[in-house]
């Protein structure tokens, strides 16, 4: 039990935001007489937020090593208006004009980690110039105008659905499979080191919420068109992110930097390289998020992604980032995205006006920090500062038992 | 004789498991220049904060009977009432604000809350002449040299009516000449009636202006001579002497050096300041480290110690590197920490919160940090190894802890020093830098790491050991350099080092011959 304790105590925000998440999907589900998990709206969830949710897994990255990007929105504008111009009015194939897209946004993303990593001006600074750059830039090439007309196939990134429904369904059940091993082996690893291990009854439960709550989902999602092209998209960039934040040295780099930067320096981290890189990605993922963005409105338009920065900031924190960097998770971010885009949904199923909901995102994002701040002051007075400096060992005894691998 | 100003009497101060101040007694005459002495965590800075009022009363014990009254101070604010000033060794002004603003930072000239600008700039063209600095009170504090930012400092004090100035380490970081003019205002400020007490670790400034002098050693007062009083002149040997005289209590573990070939070579190592490129911070040192061998560094605070080891660690400190390394008869150099580790340097760092330890961390993740290139595994971290290391290491080393996986911030000083020894011993270095590695340890601990270094040494490694505790490096090391204002002073063989030669070379900037430097290096080979 007092592992459990631990267990929720250390992680509680997060936790915490998950069961947050299901309360929102429970009391929503109720308000709007089961409107909210129907496969049509279900589906809307994950294609209205896809571009937020696919920045938020930039940008806690960007927050875990201690920046901040403000520039998403706009840069997301430019590539989205800027794949538009070279679909339509050039005839460029839609997949190269990605690419060139994708390319262009790890360019920006490059210039911010320069000046950030190598001039040494803080990300805000960059990256609010960056905002103002883009979003004027974005009208000047779309001329002021929207931008429509663009290749069917390419539409598909923001409209389209994986073509079998049965797909669908497949994808939900490897992915439940490939979770179910995973945490399998952990369990089995911390068995190994003789660690604390949640109890066993516990962790099964966990593993069939699990199992339920994907299998539920793949099945709303099935029964309307099945799985949309951004959603698998979305997925793997979770998984890649995932995998890269927590098993890669990268990842483990991105932590130390954010966690003490002088500290990570004299362990041999090169910190300015990690910079580089975590400010180009954000770039890259800002230009796919603005080419979803036009897909899914078939246009692009010089107001496209205005305000998006802020929506993947918010999810970060909301999702367990800290300010002072260090700590934040990728699935966290995605899980503070949802809450939002729940928010919005339920609110907006409910007839709630628009000013209303921001006034109720603004304060959450506030309640979900404060949270934090209060319960990580908490268990800070419960160990850290009595434990110092414990009774010495008798030093004799040491020696002879330390001295002792030495001589062997 | 009048009453003294100021007597100190059976100070105790204690800090959860550590006494930092044991029965101190302190008295200061009327108008006099007191100095006060001692190694670096002897207690000095402890005792004046005790006076300031930064550790209110009630948290201490003794009395403080101040102009005949007993007092009580709560905090700096009620010291500074009673006219008890103290200038920090950190100077604490800021740097964008006028002279004129910095002098009455929190005191300001104002009428309802209104500042008057003509008052204070006229008030502070008095003070800046009382202590002989001809600039405009409107300059920006951040233009002036470290040298006339004391004396604004020292403007500041004016200000609030001091009758008792206390000076930290005041030409700790100032050049000879700004030295002199600041000792020569705190002669005029004596024949004005100011008493001042200044902390010092240069014996000559103190021969030269003190009236008396205070010795505490390990938190306990030892002596207080008067100058040219009934202990007639006192000398810097006389100080020195006061300042060690302490045994060598049997606190070290036994050891034979093996000393082997030559593993490591510095020479003609020059380093300048990073932001101000014509001040020398390291100059021309030369040294060498044999395998199996314990070198030991000792110079005093500012002496350029830390800044000289992580200058060798891959540039780390410092700009306009000159000189020549050499490891294991191979010229090598090394342009980033990165490419030091990779040489086999580890520097083990004095603070080890700010540069030791990502405090988010766990332990296991702390102790991979240096290594994790040899936990690769195809993409991955393999964290099952990482998890063997760790435990490795939590047994070998005794760490405290129910698991690896607690965090770091829950260890004690002992245990974080034993993760930060872990983290380097797993990079698997040929030379390790240990700079104060027993620094806030209590005595426990203290023996293991030492049990530790000596383990070390006995593989084979290098080890360099920066220590302000001269019995740490006397009862350790095979080989001593002492380290004063940038440069070598000196080397000591084992058998010639005494706490008392070691002082005289920490506190003048002569060089000893070379000749005796290489015999030393003979000598404990």
């Amino acid at each position: 039990m007092n592992t459990l304790k631990s267990l929720l105590r250390g992680n509680a925000r997060q936790y915490g935001m998950v069961i947050a998440l299901a309360a929102l999907v429970i009391f929503f589900q109720f308000q709007t007489d089961g409107v909210l998990l129907r496969p049509l709206n279900v589906t809307n969830l994950l294609t209205q937020n896809a571009s937020i949710l696919i920045l938020a897994v930039g940008m806690v990255i960007v927050i875990v090593a201690r920046h901040i990007d403000l520039s998403v929105g706009s840069v997301a504008a430019f590539t989205g208006a800027v794949g538009a111009i070279l679909m339509s009015k050039h005839d460029v194939p839609w997949l190269l004009a990605v690419v060139i897209c994708l390319a262009i946004g790890l360019a920006i993303g490059a210039w911010h980690g320069f000046w950030v990593a190598y001039v040494g001006i803080p990300a805000f600074i960059v990256t609010l110039a960056s905002m103002l750059i883009f979003r004027g830039l974005t009208t000047v090439v779309l001329d002021g105008a929207t931008v429509g007309s663009l290749p069917e196939n390419f539409l598909k990134m923001g409209n389209g659905f994986l073509p079998n429904t049965n797909i669908t369904l497949v994808l939900g059940a490897l992915l439940c499979l490939l979770l179910v091993v995973l945490e399998f082996r952990e369990r089995a690893s911390a068995v190994k080191y003789n660690f604390d291990v949640t109890p066993a009854p516990l962790f099964y439960a966990k593993l069939v919420a699990l199992v339920v709550v994907i299998m539920a989902f793949a099945w709303r999602l099935a029964d309307y068109r099945g799985l949309p092209i951004v959603g698998l998209i979305l997925f793997a960039l979770i998984g890649i992110y995932s995998f890269v934040t927590q098993r890669t040295i990268t990842g483990r780099h991105v932590y130390a930097i954010g966690g003490n930067v002088d500290a990570a320096t004299m362990s041999g981290v090169r910190t300015k390289r990690i910079d580089f890189l975590v400010m180009a990605n954000m770039g890259m993922l800002a230009a796919l998020a603005g080419l979803v963005t036009a897909a899914r409105l078939t246009a692009a338009n010089p107001k496209a992604g205005t305000n998006y920065e802020l929506d993947a900031i918010a999810a970060a924190f909301i999702g367990g980032a800290a300010v002072t960097g260090g700590v934040g998770t990728v699935v966290g971010a995605i899980i503070g995205g949802l809450v939002m885009g729940v928010l919005n949904n339920g609110m907006s199923l409910m007839g709630v006006s628009i000013d209303w909901q921001q006034t109720v995102k603004g304060l959450v994002l506030l309640a979900a920090v404060a949270f934090d701040v209060w319960n990580k002051r908490r268990t800070a007075g419960g160990g850290g500062a009595g434990a110092e400096e414990a009774t010495p060992p008798p030093p004799t005894a040491l020696a002879e038992e330390l001295s002792a691998p030495a001589g062997a | 004789m009048t009453s003294p100003l100021l007597q100190m009497q059976g100070i105790t101060k204690e800090f959860p498991g550590v006494k930092a101040l044991q029965d101190v007694n302190l008295t200061v005459q009327r108008g006099e220049i007191h100095a006060i002495c001692g190694e670096n965590g002897a207690g000095k800075s402890t005792l004046m904060k005790v006076l300031s009022g930064v550790y209110p009363h009630g948290t201490y014990d003794g009395d403080i009977v101040y102009d005949g009254k007993v007092v009580e101070f709560k905090s700096i604010r009620d010291s500074e009432h009673a006219g008890i000033v103290i200038i920090h060794q950190e100077l604490a002004l800021i740097p964008e604000l006028s002279i004129a603003e910095n002098i009455f930072l929190g005191n300001e000239r104002a009428s309802r809350g209104i500042i008057s600008w003509d008052r204070s700039n006229r008030e502070a063209i008095e003070l800046l002449a009382r202590v002989g600095l001809a600039e405009n009170p409107l300059t920006p504090v951040k233009e002036l040299g470290v040298g006339k930012q004391q004396l604004v400092e020292i403007a500041k004090a004016l200000s609030k009516d001091v009758k008792l100035l206390i000076l930290d380490e005041p030409t700790a970081a100032l050049n000879d000449d700004d030295s002199q003019h600041l000792l020569g205002l705190l002669k005029d400020l004596q024949d004005k009636g100011i008493t001042s007490i200044m902390i010092s670790h240069k014996l000559n400034e103190i021969e030269q202006i003190s009236d008396a002098i205070t010795i505490i050693r390990d938190g306990q007062t030892v002596e207080t001579l008067a100058v040219g009083g009934q202990d007639g002149p006192v000398d810097e040997d006389r100080i020195i002497r006061g300042m060690v005289g302490r045994s060598l209590e049997n606190r070290f573990p036994e050891r034979t050096p093996q000393i082997g070939e030559m593993l490591f070579e510095v020479s003609g190592w020059t380093v300048k300041h990073p932001q101000d490129t014509s001040r020398t911070v390291i100059d021309d040192a030369n040294l060498k480290v044999r395998h199996g061998e314990i070198v030991g560094i000792a110079g005093l605070m500012g002496a350029g110690r830390t800044e000289l080891a992580r200058s060798i660690f891959g540039r780390n400190y410092g700009s306009r590197v000159e000189g020549r390394m050499v490891i294991d008869g191979k010229e090598v150099s090394l342009r980033s920490v990165p490419a030091a580790i990779e040489a086999g340097i580890a520097y083990v760092s004095e603070d080890r919160k700010v540069l030791g330890l990502n405090l988010l961390d766990d332990i296991k993740t702390s102790i991979s940090s240096a290594g994790l290139g040899k936990l690769r595994k195809g993409l991955t971290i393999d964290e099952g190894r990482e998890m063997t290391v760790a435990e490795e290491y939590r047994k070998k080393m005794r760490i405290k802890t129910p698991t690896v996986t607690e965090g770091v911030n829950k260890l004690s000083g002992g245990n974080q020093q034993k993760v930060v020894l872990s983290k380097w011993m797993f990079t698997d270095p040929q030379l390790l830098i240990l700079d104060e590695p027993t620094r806030g340890i209590d005595v426990g601990a203290k023996y293991e790491i030492y049990v530790v270094i000596q383990q070390l040494a006995a593989e084979g490694k290098g080890v360099i050991v920066i220590s302000s505790e001269l019995p740490e490096l006397l009862g350790l090391c095979d080989r001593i350099y002492t380290l004063a204002e940038g440069r070598i002073t000196h080397e000591f063989a084992r058998e010639e080092a005494s706490q008392e030669a070691l002082m005289r070379y920490m506190t003048t900037k002569d060089r000893a011959s070379h000749g005796t430097g290489r015999d030393a290096s003979e000598v404990a080979r």
